[in-house]
């Protein structure tokens, strides 16, 4: 690592950028030197995205400089960043599904002849492939690569475009924890090399195994930049949150699990898989009144089919599906909502909305024939009914009128758990349903199942966060390769224990 | 709402206006290029269609077919599906009406004319229903298939007028005889204007009133504005599929029991000139809503007249008319990005 009194590769000075009343960047200063790795860290909305987006380019700050080894650099367009070096990885690739690895790096790439030389671009890949530890085959189209392998080869595009700076926007997001490990390991390697990173991110537990400096942001200021040495989870969170740090995460007692009710069971089991999908296998599974059952997992272990499976979207390949008591396996998926089952997605725009349709015509969709009215539907006792259900979750009741799409995401998720909520379903199926919001709303969303759980409903919640898992699952079941892979009850787990479970890295347990 | 409701209806009297204006001063350039004038052209086919009682009259006799075809690709498009079969359901509509009309002809016309109409009904209905079940199963793209079936059911129609029905009047035509009086729809004021007429405006309220103020309307326009969610949340889209494009080839099978019913009295091979086509056309430019649908089935109505107006007066063949078709919809593609639906 260079010393502290050499020049950054990269520094921003005073930077300020204001969005209507909102000022997501204010007098920001962060310098970032070769051969380290700056963790940006923030909760969502303190203006992390504004700054990497100034630094890359895409945004013009209202004040400030941004200056590139020393020299003031003009940066009006992502090009300008990257033909002084900065290269960013976002949280969504920029990468052609069709198009193979090899084809989507030269894409990038500006010094390329007219004719590809594939063996001359192979071997340069492959060289920083070796070099980084950032093995993939170049040969492969990217649609068949996992979103590790994805994120690899973004790295790639930067490396062999002669990028010093490295912008990493929220990069763990999407990867399973090994592969976190391994792109830790990168950062190793590049940083051993004299490359910047910059790693934007709002989780601690990474912040402190990788981060050599740590720049917190709260509310678009600067509120700590620190060593990493200096810096414990406690600090950090102070930091992040400020006075509101300690709020939250109530530690409930083990609920009994005995005497409750199965409210849905699946004995053995089984589902096919079509395309990239996990054919499940051999599922044992008992949702009671009254109890959260987490599911943990990689992404691709079968989490989704899970859900599919018990909203009937999915049709059983062998074993049977039951709703408190009743042979539920040939059940349509309208019976099943009928039945007391509700559905609270990840993106509600895609699985639960529709966006061109209006907000009042939304609240009627998958209610069954409860509001039916000959050939019509009676409206006015639909919006009492749903004006009861934001009531009751004190969520502000959103204009009826206006198309679903022209929501804002946050107001988009509650529509959906107020529609789902409404009739006092038995099992609410939970899929990622924190994914994307930020700190404030996910633990509203986490603090409603609770109270769903708490007035006798019982859950499935589907998470990647084993966080969330933690606070929420009074038994955790953990899915590797379509199947359960252990289950525990509540606090009777350890995280790397679950990890290796995930992973396929250890063997079946129970506790 | 009622305000926005009225906003929405002028802005899109005002595009399909210009839409008309821009494509009509293009089609002027192209006479002008053939040595013709272009002011005389319209002026004529003004005074021959829009002028003339006669005119006009022929103009709602055009209309007829084409507001029910139009309908018939509506319909489908409010779930994202494309129903480009109008033709070939316009064709089995008038074949199945015409098997009724010759099995039965010594009914009442109070019996037999209901029972034609359900005929030619359910005869595009099971015709597009084909599509429509290999769609719900995913085996085949229903714009595929509705298009190809257009091809098969003239050919099913020819083999009826060629072979069984034949008349057997020493005739040259190869047409069946004329149906009985029973089975003929009744026409209004002397002129070819038929009870189709009324079929179809009926049809096109319907069509309204279930998109917009049903239940099943609202199940349709989820399916297509996100057929995810719609099948997540419960809604059987798999079956909503078969319904609506039956229904909606069941309009297009109207259309060709009012044409073989109401116009000819009898089934020719050349019974439709691309109704169906046109239909999906007029469907499209007014974006699957009902007064859009009206105002062109009525513009294209007078278009379909010109064509024979320049025939006769300007001495230019009746296909020139095409060009003008086609010129709208290159300006209508030009303007407007695909529309999205289920996938």
């Amino acid at each position: 690592m260079d010393s502290p009194g050499s020049t950054p590769l990269l520094e921003a000075r005073g930077i300020t950028r204001r969005y209507g009343t909102v000022l997501a960047n204010d007098r920001v200063d962060l310098s970032l030197y070769g051969g380290e790795v700056h963790a940006l860290l923030g909760e969502n909305g303190a203006g992390k995205s504004t700054l990497s987006k100034i630094l890359y380019g895409f945004t013009r700050p209202d004040a400030g400089d941004v200056l590139c080894a020393g020299q003031p650099a003009r940066l009006r367009s992502p090009a300008d960043a990257r033909a002084l070096g900065i290269g960013m990885v976002f949280q969504n690739f920029m990468l052609i599904p069709a198009l193979s690895v090899l084809e989507n790096i030269a894409l990038f790439l500006t010094d390329l002849a007219p004719v590809i030389r594939r063996k001359a671009l192979e071997r340069r890949i492959r060289e920083y492939m070796d070099r980084f530890g950032l093995r993939v085959d170049p040969s492969a189209a990217v649609r068949q690569l996992t979103v590790g392998d994805q994120q690899k080869v973004e790295i790639l595009k930067l490396l062999l475009a002669r990028a010093r700076v490295l912008i990493f926007d929220e990069p763990t997001k999407v990867l399973a924890p090994h592969e976190v490990t391994a792109l830790f390991q990168v950062f190793g390697a590049l940083k051993a090399e004299g490359y910047a990173i910059l790693f934007i991110t709002h989780k601690l537990r990474e912040v402190v195994a990788c981060a050599d400096r740590i720049t917190v942001l709260r509310q678009g200021r600067v509120t700590g930049a620190l060593d990493s040495g200096r810096a414990d989870p406690d600090a950090l969170v102070a930091l992040m949150f400020g006075e509101r740090a300690g709020e939250g995460r109530p530690r409930e007692a083990p609920r009994p699990a005995s005497g409750a009710r199965p409210i849905l069971e699946l004995a053995s089991a089984g589902a096919r898989a079509a395309g990239s999908e996990t054919a499940l296998k051999d599922l044992d599974l008992a949702i009671g009144e009254g109890e959260i059952v987490g599911v943990a997992g990689v992404s691709g272990s079968g989490q989704k089919e899970l859900g599919d499976l018990i909203l009937g979207l999915r049709p059983l390949s062998s074993g049977a599906k039951r709703i408190l008591g009743a042979d539920a396996s040939s059940w349509s998926i309208a019976r099943m909502r009928e039945s007391g089952i509700a559905f609270i997605p990840e993106d509600p725009l895609v699985m639960a909305a529709v966006p061109g349709m209006s907000v009042r015509e939304n609240l009627v969709l998958g209610t069954g024939r409860r509001y039916w009215k000959g050939a019509g539907l009676d409206w006015p006792r639909l919006e009492s009914v749903m004006g009861e259900s934001f009531k009751a979750l004190a969520f502000p009741l959103p204009r009826l009128d206006p198309p679903m799409g022209a929501l804002s995401g946050g107001n988009l998720q509650r529509v959906v758990i107020a529609r789902e909520l409404a009739h006092g379903p038995r099992l609410v199926v939970a899929l990622y349903p924190t994914r994307g919001l930020d700190v404030r709303s996910a633990a509203s969303v986490r603090d409603l199942l609770r109270r769903v759980r708490d007035g006798g409903s019982g859950v499935l919640l589907i998470s990647e966060d084993l966080d969330e898992l933690a606070e929420l699952a009074d038994r955790l079941l953990v899915m590797y390769g379509g199947a359960i892979a252990g289950e525990f009850r509540r606090g009777a787990w350890q995280a790397e224990q679950v990890g290796h479970l995930m992973t396929g890295s250890g063997e079946a347990a129970h506790g | 709402m009622a305000e926005a409701r009225t906003a929405q209806a002028l802005r899109t009297a005002a595009r399909l206006g210009l839409i008309s204006a821009a494509a009509l001063a293009v089609f002027a350039a192209i006479l002008l290029a053939a040595g013709k004038d272009p002011l005389k052209a319209y002026a004529d086919t003004f005074s021959y269609t829009l002028a003339n009682a006669y005119g006009f009259s022929e103009l709602l006799v055009r209309m007829t077919p084409l507001l029910l075809t139009a309908v018939a690709a509506a319909l489908p498009s409010r779930l994202g599906l494309i129903n480009v079969g109008g033709e070939g359901q316009l064709y089995m509509g008038a074949w199945l009406a015409s098997a009724g009309a010759f099995m039965f002809p010594g009914l009442p016309w109070w019996l037999l004319l209901p029972l034609v109409t359900l005929l030619g009904f359910l005869g595009g209905a099971a015709w597009a229903a084909i599509p429509g079940l290999l769609r719900a199963a995913r085996l085949v793209n229903e714009t595929i298939a509705t298009l190809l079936l257009n091809y098969v059911a003239p050919l099913i129609v020819s083999f009826f007028i060629f072979g069984p029905w034949r008349a057997k009047e020493n005739s040259a035509y190869p047409q069946t005889s004329l149906f009985p009086e029973a089975a003929r729809l009744p026409s209004f004021f002397d002129t070819r204007v038929h009870a189709g007429l009324l079929v179809a405006l009926a049809a096109l309220l319907a069509y309204w009133l279930l998109v917009e103020k049903t239940r099943w309307g609202v199940s349709m326009r989820a399916i297509g504005g996100n057929g995810e969610a719609a099948q997540r949340l419960g809604i059987p889209v798999a079956a909503w599929i078969v319904i609506a494009l039956a229904v909606g080839g069941g309009c297009a099978g109207l259309a060709g029991m009012g044409e073989a019913m109401g116009v000819h009295g009898r089934l020719r091979p050349g019974l439709s000139p691309g109704y169906g086509f046109t239909g999906f056309l007029i469907s499209w430019l007014a974006g699957g809503r009902p007064l859009g649908i009206l105002f062109m089935a009525f513009l294209f109505a007078i278009l379909t007249s010109a064509g024979d107006t320049l025939q006769i007066t300007q001495g230019l063949p009746y296909s020139v008319v095409n060009i003008l078709l086609a010129m709208i919809l290159f300006i209508v593609l030009a303007r407007r990005p695909a529309r999205g639906g289920a996938k």
